[in-house]
């Protein structure tokens, strides 16, 4: 789309949710505060920085690991990671045979406790479509190499049952602790359309 | 329901956009429109899996053709005018206002 018909759709759109949010607010139904809090939280507070403590911890202590994996609502409570609509959360681990990958191919359920809201790609139809059908092709798209010999499961989330991707510690992090750890882990590869790179030499 | 929106294994949408600038939202209008549906689903005017069906039942090309939180705005919208929470015409007088530079 150009910017000039991307102004336009955006000027289109604001008018249309001003015109419910200020219709809403005359009827008494919502309060101006309710709303800033409900922006300030899906877009300050939650996000992939949650998710990637979960991860180092359970990198650096394999009883965590083990709760993690049987139990991943409940371990994620441990952290005071609770989800938001009750939803369970189950975790899958990447190992050199099995690599995960996450989708929605019905609207755009995420794990959005641990990982804040989801990219426009993961919601987007091609996305939905294709890891469905073609997850090495997804990969590929994303530059990310696995070996053939490699088992890929694709697990499809629904509103009940969301799953995070718990990714393979990368060589070089040895000794590192969990706050380091936590910094290398990206949004991407708990959603499984990457791998965690090793920490750069500087 | 066997409706546009279930697009696992579709082909003939394109390649993935995989760039991401990280924003969460890329307008205003879209943080709102999160902000408002999540507002009257909290007040119980509507329950997340009617919602999600509203806007399963959006026409499909103009499912494929809205951008996400288009989706959003629309589903809400229909949501509370099926519950009578607002009706369409009041939903229209109010946005002509807007546009007329009233409110």
């Amino acid at each position: 789309m150009s910017s000039g018909k991307k102004d336009e759709l955006n000027r289109n759109m604001t008018l249309r949710v001003r015109a419910l949010e200020s219709l809403l607010l005359e009827k008494g139904l919502i309060e101006t505060p309710a709303i800033d809090e409900l922006v300030d939280m899906f877009e300050n507070r939650l996000g992939p920085w949650n998710g990637a403590k979960v991860v180092a911890r359970a990198w650096n202590d394999s009883e965590y690991k083990q709760r993690l994996l049987a139990d991943g609502t409940a371990a994620l409570a441990e952290m005071g990671f609770d989800t938001i609509q009750g939803e369970e959360m189950v975790i899958v681990e990447n190992s050199p045979d099995t690599h995960n990958i996450i989708v929605c191919t019905l609207c755009s359920c995420f794990p959005w406790a641990v990982l804040g809201l989801p990219p426009v790609w993961y919601k987007s139809a091609p996305y939905r479509a294709e890891a469905a059908r073609d997850p090495r092709g997804v990969l590929r798209e994303f530059g990310t190499e696995i070996s053939a010999g490699t088992e890929l499961r694709v697990w499809d989330s629904n509103a009940e049952l969301r799953y995070m991707v718990l990714p393979e510690r990368p060589p070089g992090t040895e000794g590192m602790d969990t706050e380091e750890l936590a910094k290398l882990v990206t949004r991407d590869s708990m959603i499984g359309v990457s791998k965690v790179a090793p920490p750069s030499a500087a | 329901m066997n409706s546009i929106h279930d697009m696992g294994g579709m082909h003939g949408l394109g390649a993935i956009d995989t760039t991401d600038d990280a924003t969460v939202f890329h307008a205003d209008w879209e943080a709102h429109t999160m902000a408002l549906a999540r507002a009257m689903m909290a007040g119980k005017y509507f329950n997340l899996d009617e919602y999600r069906y509203a806007m399963e039942r959006i026409n499909p090309a103009c499912y494929l053709g809205l951008s996400y939180y288009q989706r959003w705005l629309a589903g809400t919208i229909t949501m509370l005018v099926e519950k009578g929470v607002i009706t369409q015409d009041e939903y229209e007088a109010q946005l002509d206002a807007l546009k007329r530079g009233e409110t």
